[in-house]
């Protein structure tokens, strides 16, 4: 496929929000079971809101140029009984809204006690809001990563490793942003997000790496053979029939070498992954520079922008089997 | 229920392209028009189409057959580019199984193009939606056009009838005979999207000789190998032996 | 009350015919709001029955083009030729350039006008304003394209295919296309091969390439280019050899059994024997040949009632001359062209010769087609049925572009008559008005004396000569004409040889001339050889500054490279702004079944100041008073072209028109009558189409059926009713040997010429190698180079269309992939072509569907930077390639005799370039050479009048106003 920036800035933008959201209010549970200090409602958890939705709007507005018609996005709402983009068109701003929802409570330090648990712990209205969006940032994430993993031709995205590559991925960055968050907002955080920034950052490489290493042992399906329907050992296609490229050309193909695709790879895992976990490690010392765990967090994304296109560039349509020659 | 449907013979199909450019000149001035052509005279031309046709070579010097492949839409009996479709413009009609884009719905997303496994989909440059074969559903209908001319352009068009038309679902139907009886198969079957469109192979003519055939009895050869007989007077052998 | 809505759009369907290539199908124009909106086939047009192709559904994109010229353009004072520099003038100004000119011309020499054409179809009126004028340098295009096709059958069947006839696929059985491009004929034939196909007919195809059509064929048999004579020679041999031969046939409707006087010292060495019979009045060709009877063993007239000639042997005239039946000839002639030699000339295994010789042999005899047709032939014997040996063949330029392509397509016309397919069901079959005799009537002057200032020319510009008295040539035996056809040269350049007018007029050999008009043909590129140095030559002065071709008049309806080099651009119409006529007097589209035409109406108002070159020369005609134009007061005769077209008559009361139906003062009348009024009108309410499908007994066996002959003859098709036997020995052939060997009482060939006239006319087909081949160091250049034709592009025109140009914006060269392996080359290089004449730098493609000493291109993508108005970095010249630039126009005259000069690289018989002739050597670039195809020129600019090229196109029939 070839890999168009638009959706490679709204799935790592999403990812990032949708996971600083998840740190905030994790840190808010921990912080709610006496596990954390408790921190101020305005200066981290509605600035870390504030945070969170400039990433997710950032994606909003990518997305929007990923669309021939912005103006008509209203109507990617109404198939959602079939379509996973229509889930997340719903999902998306669902979240977005909760999480606004989440940081205007904060911001306005708007917590009346709707229940008491048995333990005598408070259940406030942000963590009934936090929780809901809790919710829906899971659901996002698996609805973008379903947008994937439902085409079953496009068998490198085809597998439950699409959908929890994104969550663990979304959830990397954004941990790893709560953590540069809270070197400025919270210090004593610090070590606790970076560790499990860590965790998770590591855990995404895992199931990164496998579905890695399934997708090398992928064998096609379909072959010219079965897109032609002739059986023979040799099949060579000598015109596809245009010659000055055409959508199928132009949609299905990242049009750069096989040695260019394998040393994104490498670049995506060291700055994805083995870097940032260095860097980070530096926070759980306590003693780590906000610079650096900035620098971890640009890194990642960065990372994480090689390795959303090499998920795209490393899908191959089937289709691409009809597009092989000019002439 | 009706399922219209394309049954083209690689049999016959020479490859000449008349159905890539009668689709675009019907549809570009039709329901599906204008399909833009971008650098119409400048570099690396490209345009909108519909139809394309290719070519493959199979097999290897001196045992070549050159396959001529006329590609459009498959209209699939469970396409997998509609349920994906965000606003609903991707559908599949009940009435006569022909799968079309709602221009007016269609937010260009291109996400039905990626669900189509045999980028049979089009997304024009210029009005920035995602455009498809129709199987010209605005010539079918048509009550002022005879019914020779109620068929696809690109059908009308082909000069060897390499495409034929029909319901896949009436069994006595041309295209259901066709599939029938030619061995008419579907792309990709592995997807199970149940093209509607089928293709029909190559099927060869032979002519088995048999030794005797060459050694008939009215051989000309037994008329024209007999030469004169030579004149009674010429020399022979009596003019020089008595025994 | 409710707002008006917006006026519906005003649609209209308007008939004509396709001219989007040669094909001429009916077709349907839909208009919207006056904009083309969709053109489709015809269904009633017997021709397509409609079905349209590629080209023709692209006939919007043409119209619309921004290569149209749109005005009259002068070339700037001071600017070069070939720049494109341009200034509009009126169309008087126009004319009164021309007309001024020319009038001076036909007042000296008309000689020093020529009016060259490329395909386009009217000939009529263009042949008719030339001769009109007096000059002799008029031909179409010909020459350059498939005169061989056209004279090599018609020399020996009276026929040939495409417009005059065809294979009868309907009811083949077994069906040979060898050497076809794949556009002639293109929809017709589409149609026929696939019915053939699904009725379960058996398809050959012998081509060196396997594409097109060829895809389709049931069995592919690669040859290598130029070859197909000494293939067909072993079809031959085999045929004889195993006795599958229709002697029937052969016997009653050929020459086969005629005897052929044999004493080599005589000088009727070689000429049949007549006897005196009762010569007939006005006869072409008495019946006085000799068979020699076997029941009786002895001479008697051919057709004798009784008789049965013998086909084999050696006799002796009672006056001790000895003589041979032709068929012996034939006979002797094919024994040494065994499979196993061809196999070593064409790279087919002679098995397979075998096998395929024997596939046609027994299928045309096991097979037979019984139609209950009853029908008598020439000789008065009245048959009950009409036989038939369904086996067919289809040949074009594969075999018609080579220097040996005359003997080759002789030796395919043999083929077809050894195995009794001529005109028979299933076979070859005629269209009207073929069959004629052999060869047909029409002459050119044979001296220069026809040619007279302010005289029109007497005699033909074109003709069929029947013996060497008939050349055009002086008295020392050198041409009258620029081309130097019907000399000694190329006797029988029965359509001319465009191809060497350039060159010739700039060499002044034969002679100078002043005015070049060239219509709709690119000789500034791919219609001819050696484009570089024509070009040059085109743009080429004396040391007193005036050009050596002083003026180029170049009437066109794009801009293509050739008109870059006009001092005078007259801008035609296109197809659907026009009146045209597919006439019986030129190459009409009729049936099998029977002759057809047909017109061309306009559908659209003519674009800009474009005008149809009918009305041209028309126009000029009348100015120049030339007879036929003028009334005897001199005042102009015709008003326009469709007043011309119904009330010219070939002479006063003739009945005889360029149309053949609705003739007759009420268009009772068709083939000859009065002119009719009406006749556009009726035209036009019939599809545009005249189709008169002949009575069952009269459409096989013409070439001796009576009823045909005669019908033919009362509606002066034909001047002469007598059979039209098969030419298995050509008496035509050796009366110019006979000639060029010092006998008989005809005119002899200059000395140089000798030897070759004596080579080439053979009166039996024979293989020699093409001339360039025997010119050249085949270790140093082993592959041959051809060209074929997309089906979705015609020449050179349609790189300017818009659709069509997406589908072969650029070419290839198709290389066999082991000799591209061998020559370490990959698939998509960039590599050098060369031959000894030039050299050309384009992409390598590997194909498994190509013979490995074959390399092959589309013909005509390649473009010059700027022309066709596409942008100078436009695919079709930046990676796009002419293989023109490869092939010489003109050959050394001797490969081992050094100072007899230079002639043209093709037939030696009939003139017919030789195309596919040329071997080539490929390598790679070297490092550090640009991707960028080479020769390149310079940049074209746009010309005054023309649209402009849109970037992006959003064409909607009826809102683009």
């Amino acid at each position: 496929m070839h890999p168009a920036f638009s959706v490679i800035f709204l799935t790592t933008l999403i990812g990032v929000g949708q996971g600083l959201f998840l740190a905030l209010f994790t840190a808010q549970t921990y912080a709610l079971f006496d596990l954390l200090p408790q921190q101020d409602s305005h200066a981290f958890y509605a600035h870390g809101s504030i945070l969170a939705l400039l990433f997710l709007i950032g994606g909003l507005i990518a997305s929007f140029f990923h669309l021939g018609r912005p103006e008509r996005a209203w109507r990617s709402a109404t198939q959602w009984r079939t379509s996973w983009l229509s889930r997340e068109v719903i999902v998306l701003p669902a979240f977005m809204g909760m999480v606004f929802l989440y940081g205007l409570a904060h911001f306005f330090e708007c917590k009346p006690v709707l229940a008491t648990l048995p333990s005598g712990i408070a259940i406030d209205l942000t963590v009934v809001i936090g929780t809901i969006a809790w919710l829906l940032a899971f659901a996002l994430y698996v609805c973008t990563g379903m947008i994937y993993a439902c085409l079953r031709f496009l068998r490198e995205w085809y597998s439950s490793l699409t959908v929890i590559n994104y969550i663990l991925l979304g959830g990397a960055s954004g941990f790893t942003l709560a953590t540069v968050f809270a070197a400025v907002a919270a210090p004593e955080l610090v070590r606790f997000f970076a560790g499990w920034a860590i965790i998770i950052t590591l855990l995404g490489l895992v199931s990164r790496v496998a579905s890695l290493i399934r997708n090398a042992r992928l064998k096609p399906k379909s072959t010219l053979q079965t897109a032609i329907g002739i059986k023979h050992p040799k099949i060579v296609q000598k015109t596809q029939g245009f010659m000055g490229g055409s959508f199928n050309t132009r949609e299905f193909f990242h049009g750069r070498s096989a040695a260019f695709l394998r040393s994104i790879k490498w670049i995506f895992l060291l700055t994805a992954f083995v870097v940032p976990v260095l860097l980070l490690a530096t926070g759980l010392s306590g003693v780590a520079a906000t610079e650096l765990l900035l620098l971890a967090f640009v890194v990642q994304y960065l990372g994480l922008m090689a390795e959303r296109w090499f998920f795209f560039a490393q899908a191959n349509h089937p289709q691409n089997l009809y597009y092989q020659a000019i002439g | 229920m009706t399922q219209l449907a394309l049954v083209i013979d690689l049999n016959v199909c020479v490859g000449c392209h008349a159905c890539v450019t009668s689709c675009k000149e019907w549809n570009t001035s039709g329901a599906a028009g204008p399909m833009v052509d971008q650098n119409p005279y400048g570099k690396d031309p490209t345009g909108t189409f519909f139809n394309r046709v290719q070519t493959f070579e199979v097999g290897e010097f001196p045992n070549t057959e050159t396959v001529h492949f006329p590609k459009s839409c498959l209209h699939c009996e469970d396409p997998p580019c509609v349920p994906v479709c965000p606003t609903g413009a991707s559908y599949k009609r009940k009435e006569d199984g022909i799968v079309l884009v709602d221009y007016d719905k269609c937010i260009g997303c291109k996400y039905c193009s990626w669900a189509c496994p045999y980028g049979m989909r089009e997304f024009d440059e210029a009005q920035k939606v995602m455009k498809k074969c129709t199987l010209c559903v605005d010539r079918l209908y048509d009550p002022q056009m005879t019914e020779e001319e109620r068929r696809p352009a690109c059908v009308r068009a082909c000069p060897t009838s390499a495409r034929l038309y029909g319901d896949i679902h009436d069994p006595e139907s041309a295209v259901s005979h066709a599939i029938r009886e030619a061995g008419g198969y579907q792309l990709m079957p592995e997807w199970g999207a149940s093209p509607a469109n089928h293709y029909l192979p190559r099927r060869k003519t032979t002519l088995r000789l048999r030794h005797d055939e060459i050694e008939r009895a009215d051989n000309p050869l037994k008329v024209d190998g007999l030469l004169p007989k030579p004149g009674k007077s010429e020399p022979s052998l009596d003019d020089v032996t008595t025994w | 009350m409710p707002a008006s809505p917006a006026p519906a759009p005003v649609t209209e369907i308007k008939n004509t015919t396709c001219y989007m290539c040669a094909c001429r199908c009916g077709i349907r124009v839909h208009l919207r709001d006056g904009q083309v909106r969709f053109i489709d086939g015809n269904p009633n047009h017997p021709l397509n029955k409609g079905v349209i192709c590629a080209k023709g559904s692209s006939g919007i994109m043409k119209q619309y083009s921004p290569a149209r010229l749109t005005q009259p353009l002068r070339r700037k004072p001071g600017a070069d030729r070939g720049v494109g520099e341009f200034e509009p003038i009126s169309w008087e100004e126009a004319f009164t350039i021309l007309t001024e000119r020319l009038a001076k011309i036909r007042a000296t020499d008309p000689k020093k006008f020529a009016l060259f054409t490329g395909r386009d179809q009217m000939q009529a009126l263009t042949g008719l304003f030339a001769r009109q004028f007096g000059t002799p340098n008029y031909a179409a295009h010909g020459g350059l394209c498939s005169v061989n096709m056209a004279a090599g059958m018609i020399y020996t069947i009276g026929g040939s295919f495409w417009e005059f006839g065809g294979p009868d696929l309907d009811r083949s059985k077994l069906f040979v296309m060898i050497g076809t491009a794949e556009d002639h004929h293109s929809n017709p034939l589409k149609i026929a091969i696939s019915k053939f196909k699904r009725d379960g007919g058996r398809f050959i195809s012998i081509n060196p390439v396997r594409s097109g059509y060829s895809a389709i064929a049931d069995e592919w048999v690669p040859i290598r280019p130029g070859t197909d004579g000494a293939l067909l020679l072993a079809f031959i041999h085999e045929i004889i050899a195993l006795g599958l031969y229709d002697r029937e046939f052969l016997v009653r409707y050929s020459n086969a059994g005629q005897l052929v006087n044999v004493a080599a010292d005589c000088d009727e060495f070689g000429m049949f024997l007549r006897t005196e019979v009762p010569e007939e009045e006005a006869c072409y060709d008495p019946q006085n040949k000799l068979w020699w009877d076997r029941a009786t063993n002895k001479p008697v007239v051919t057709h004798t009632q009784g008789t049965d000639p013998f086909l084999r042997g050696e006799f002796k005239l009672k006056d001790g001359t000895p003589v041979k039946p032709a068929f012996q000839l034939l006979q002797e002639r094919v024994k040494n062209y065994t499979p196993e030699w061809a196999e070593g000339v064409t790279g087919i295994p002679a098995a397979t010769i075998r096998r395929l010789a024997r596939e046609m042999g027994v299928t045309a005899r096991d097979q037979k087609i019984e139609l209950p047709i009853a029908w008598t032939d020439s000789w008065g014997v009245e048959h009950d049925t009409v036989t038939g040996n369904p086996v067919s063949f289809h040949a074009m330029r594969g075999l018609a572009a080579h220097s040996n392509g005359f003997q080759t397509i002789r030796a395919l016309a043999i083929l077809m008559s050894l195995l009794g397919t001529i005109d028979r069901p299933g076979g070859f079959r005629h269209k009207v008005p073929f069959p004629r005799p052999i060869p047909p009537c029409a002459r050119t002057p044979n001296t220069p004396l026809a040619i007279k200032p302010n005289h029109p020319l007497d005699g033909l510009a074109l003709g069929w000569p029947s013996d060497p008295d008939d050349l055009f040539v002086d008295e020392q035996g050198k041409p009258v004409r620029i081309d130097k056809g019907f000399s000694w040269e190329y006797p029988l350049s029965v359509h001319g040889l465009m191809q060497n007018v350039i060159t010739n007029a700039w060499r002044g050999d034969p002679y100078t001339i002043d005015t070049l008009l060239i219509f709709m043909s690119n000789m500034a590129w791919n219609s001819t050889m050696n484009a570089v140095e024509v070009r040059k030559m085109l743009n080429d002065k004396n040391e007193d500054g005036e050009y050596k071709i002083p003026f180029l008049v170049v009437c066109d309806a794009f801009q293509s490279e050739m008109t870059a080099f006009a001092d005078l651009i007259l801008p035609d119409t296109t197809y659907l702004e026009r009146h045209d006529v597919m006439s019986m007097l030129d190459r009409p589209i009729s049936e099998f079944d029977g002759p057809m035409d047909a017109v061309r109406i306009p559908v659209v108002p003519p674009l800009g100041d474009c005008k149809p070159f009918q009305e041209v020369l028309i126009e000029i005609g009348a100015r120049l008073k030339l007879p036929v134009f003028v009334n005897k007061d001199g005042t102009r005769k015709y008003r326009d072209y469709p007043d011309f077209i119904v009330n010219y008559e070939t002479e006063p009361g003739s009945g005889i028109g360029f149309l053949s139906g609705w003739r007759g003062k009420g268009g009772e009348k068709f083939m000859r009558g009065e002119p009719n009024p009406s006749q556009w009108e009726m035209y036009a309410k019939n599809d545009c189409v005249f189709h008169y499908e002949l009575p069952k007994s009269y459409q096989y066996m013409r070439n001796w059926n009576q009823g045909y002959l005669e019908w033919s003859q009362r509606n002066r098709i034909t001047r002469y009713a007598e059979p039209i036997l098969i030419h298995i020995y050509s008496e035509v052939l050796q009366k110019f040997r006979s000639a060029a060997e010092g006998k008989g009482l005809t005119r002899k060939p200059p000395e140089h010429l000798k030897k070759r006239v004596a080579t080439y006319f053979d009166p039996l087909p024979f293989y020699y190698e093409t001339l360039e081949a025997q010119a050249t160091d085949k270790h140093k250049y082993p592959l041959c180079a051809v060209t074929q034709r997309p089906m979705a592009m015609y020449h050179s025109w349609d790189s300017q269309n818009a659709w069509l140009r997406q589908i072969h914006a650029h070419n290839y060269l198709y290389v066999n992939t082991q000799t591209a392996r061998v020559a370490g080359i990959d698939d998509g290089d960039w590599i050098w072509v060369e031959s000894q004449w030039g050299k050309v730098k384009c992409m390598a493609k590997h194909s498994e569907a190509v013979e490995p000493g074959t390399v092959w291109t589309w013909n005509a993508i390649g473009k010059a930077a700027g022309s066709w108005n596409l942008t100078p970095d436009a695919n079709e010249s930046q990676k796009g390639f002419l293989l023109n630039h490869l092939i010489s126009e003109e050959l050394p005259a001797s490969v081992d005799q050094a100072g007899l000069g230079m002639l043209s690289n093709s037939d030696p018989i009939t003139g017919q370039a030789a195309w596919y002739d040329v071997r080539v050597r490929i390598y790679k670039v070297g490092a550090g050479e640009t991707a960028q195809t080479a020769p390149q020129f310079d940049v074209v600019k746009p010309y005054p009048g023309q649209s402009e090229r849109k970037s992006v196109w959003n064409y909607f029939a009826g809102k683009n106003k």
